[in-house]
């Protein structure tokens, strides 16, 4: 009997967990770990951010799901990696701290064949003083911080229906935040919600984000082919902005948030202030702080994961300037180079670099929106790596199947107002999510299958998506048909 | 860069004022029903073309 260990349970990890369970026999086991009880569709959380759907309708719990298909579920925290074994033999295992009620901290130590990090991203609010929940700005990164956001827009719209004139700060709290898109969303969909609750005319509404210009979203920005001209995604996202009344501050990183003014720096080196009566900011994100040992105990923690917390896998990490990175620098099959039964899905893998050009303040803070790799690529990550994992299981010699982020597209739906009716979304494709400059020289990417739209019938589809990805996570009948 | 800093500004100076703005046939477009049911139809094979690619890629 072999045993897979999945370290997360978000769209890498669930999807992993799920297709290793489908294609391998019952004799082996597959485990998840998670530190949460609940399965969180992510994309969705702008909705309940906003008021629009109620928390529930984005989560639901794992257990039940997994115990039906035959998954083990371990509520808990992955803390120690020992890919070498241990004293007691040279079995690869994980430790694990349970955060479950009322057995919080219960370590338990998991042997496995092979290990699936997915263990996403650790929301590193700490990176600027007062950003995020426990400080004084706002979150939708997690079910729970969208359902506070909500009550505290519904709090704010109760005072501008007492006549007050309020202002609104949305975009990312520090300059090496990445997921610009996530932001970008619930911007407009504020914006929009202000607009049906009839108090859009006392709100004063503002982007702040570290792109070096608008739609740049972290991966380079993206040109698409509109009305016979081939128009850069700051053109796009600056209308949609300028049509709704939104106004917008770039380049800047956010270097502390007091309660009702966020302090930060521009590219040009101005210092500065901005008062607000309600803040939306992003964290940037790190790896979780998953530490490694060998066989002997000792630290290994930088031969497996990069100073950022990321896990090393089979990308080309040379140092090299941002003029010198290729597109092939970027992994294909998310295998660990230091130990082949380890592998990363999703958010937990190292990128090689950014895709956006990184900047530095003069005072040497970045302005470097960091590589996206949620959603659609996450999903498709997670199910190559089991499908390489349940290969080498039957007795491939190692991983033969890839997933590079420069050889796949993305299709995304960007709200921008939830309404079956009036309801709009920036319907947008990608190929390939990373620019790849030798095949595509221009601009990187193949402009015949790099669109976008706004319209209604972005937002339906966005409708579908939400249903058929739960349906999906839910892993109800034929499940595996339906699309990463 | 707008510039909070500048007081209540004029649309003229407002960065806004220089974006490209849809008209309002264009605007009526994105909401028009009809037009949208074909949309709809285009965009989701767009979205099944850079999947069937990306699968295969």
């Amino acid at each position: 009997m072999s045993r897979v260990v999945v370290l997360g349970a978000g769209v890498a990890g669930h999807t992993a967990a799920a297709f290793a369970r489908k294609w391998l026999p019952s004799r082996d086991e597959v485990v998840v770990v998670s530190p949460k009880a609940d399965y969180n569709w992510i994309p969705s959380n702008i909705w309940v951010g906003v008021g629009l759907m109620p928390a529930a309708k984005v989560r639901f719990p794992l257990a039940p799901v997994y115990e039906r298909h035959g998954i083990a579920f371990r509520q808990a925290r992955a803390t120690e990696l020992h890919p070498e074994g241990g004293p007691t033999g040279a079995d690869p295992y994980v430790v694990i701290e349970s955060t479950r009620a009322g057995r919080e901290g219960e370590r338990e130590e998991i042997r496995y064949d092979f290990l699936v990090n997915a263990t996403g991203p650790k929301l590193n609010f700490g990176a600027t003083e007062g950003l995020g929940p426990d400080g004084h700005s706002l979150s939708v990164c997690t079910d729970s911080h969208a359902e506070e956001t909500s009550k505290h827009l519904d709090a704010a719209v109760e005072r501008m229906k007492r006549g007050e004139r309020l202002r609104f700060l949305v975009g990312t709290g520090h300059g090496a935040c990445t997921c610009e898109g996530a932001a970008f969303e619930y911007i407009v969909n504020l914006e929009f919600e202000l607009r049906a609750r009839g108090v859009r005319d006392r709100a004063d509404i503002w982007w702040l984000s570290n792109e070096y210009e608008l739609g740049d979203f972290g991966m380079g920005g993206l040109h698409l082919k509109l009305g016979g001209y081939i128009t850069p995604s700051k053109i796009f996202t600056e209308s949609l902005f300028a049509e709704r009344g939104i106004r917008w501050i770039t380049r800047a990183h956010v270097r502390k948030v007091e309660p009702g003014r966020a302090h930060y720096e521009t590219l040009d080196g101005q210092v500065r202030e901005f008062p607000f009566d309600f803040a939306m900011l992003l964290p940037p994100f790190s790896g979780v702080g998953l530490k490694a040992f060998d066989r002997d105990g000792g630290d290994i923690t930088p031969k497996v994961f990069q100073p950022n917390n990321f896990m090393k896998v089979d990308a080309d990490y040379t140092p090299r300037p941002y003029e010198g990175w290729k597109a092939r620098d970027w992994p294909k099959t998310y295998q660990s180079p230091a130990y082949p039964n380890l592998f990363a899905a999703g958010i937990a893998f190292a990128p090689p670099h950014a895709i956006s050009r990184p900047h530095q303040t003069p005072s040497g803070a970045p302005i470097a929106p960091a590589p996206p790799r949620t959603g659609m690529p996450s999903a498709m990550i997670g199910k190559a790596v089991a499908r390489n994992v349940v290969g080498m299981l039957r007795g491939d010699t190692g991983p033969g199947h890839t997933a590079s982020m420069a050889s796949m597209g993305a299709a995304c739906i960007a709200s921008a107002g939830a309404n079956p009716f009036t309801g709009t979304a920036a319907a947008m494709t990608v190929f390939p999510i990373v620019p790849d400059f030798e095949r595509y020289p221009e601009y990187g990417r193949d402009l015949d299958q790099t669109f976008g739209e706004i319209g209604l019938a972005g937002h339906w589809i966005k409708i579908l998506l939400h249903h058929l990805f739960i349906y999906k996570a839910r892993l109800r009948p034929g499940w595996s048909l339906i699309p990463e | 860069m707008s510039d909070i800093h500048a007081g209540d500004q004029p649309e003229r100076l407002k960065e806004s004022f220089f974006a490209t703005k849809p008209t309002a046939f264009t605007r009526f477009m994105r909401t028009f029903i009809p037009w949208q049911i074909v949309r709809f139809a285009i965009i989701n094979l767009r979205m099944l073309r850079i999947i069937a690619r990306s699968h295969h890629g």
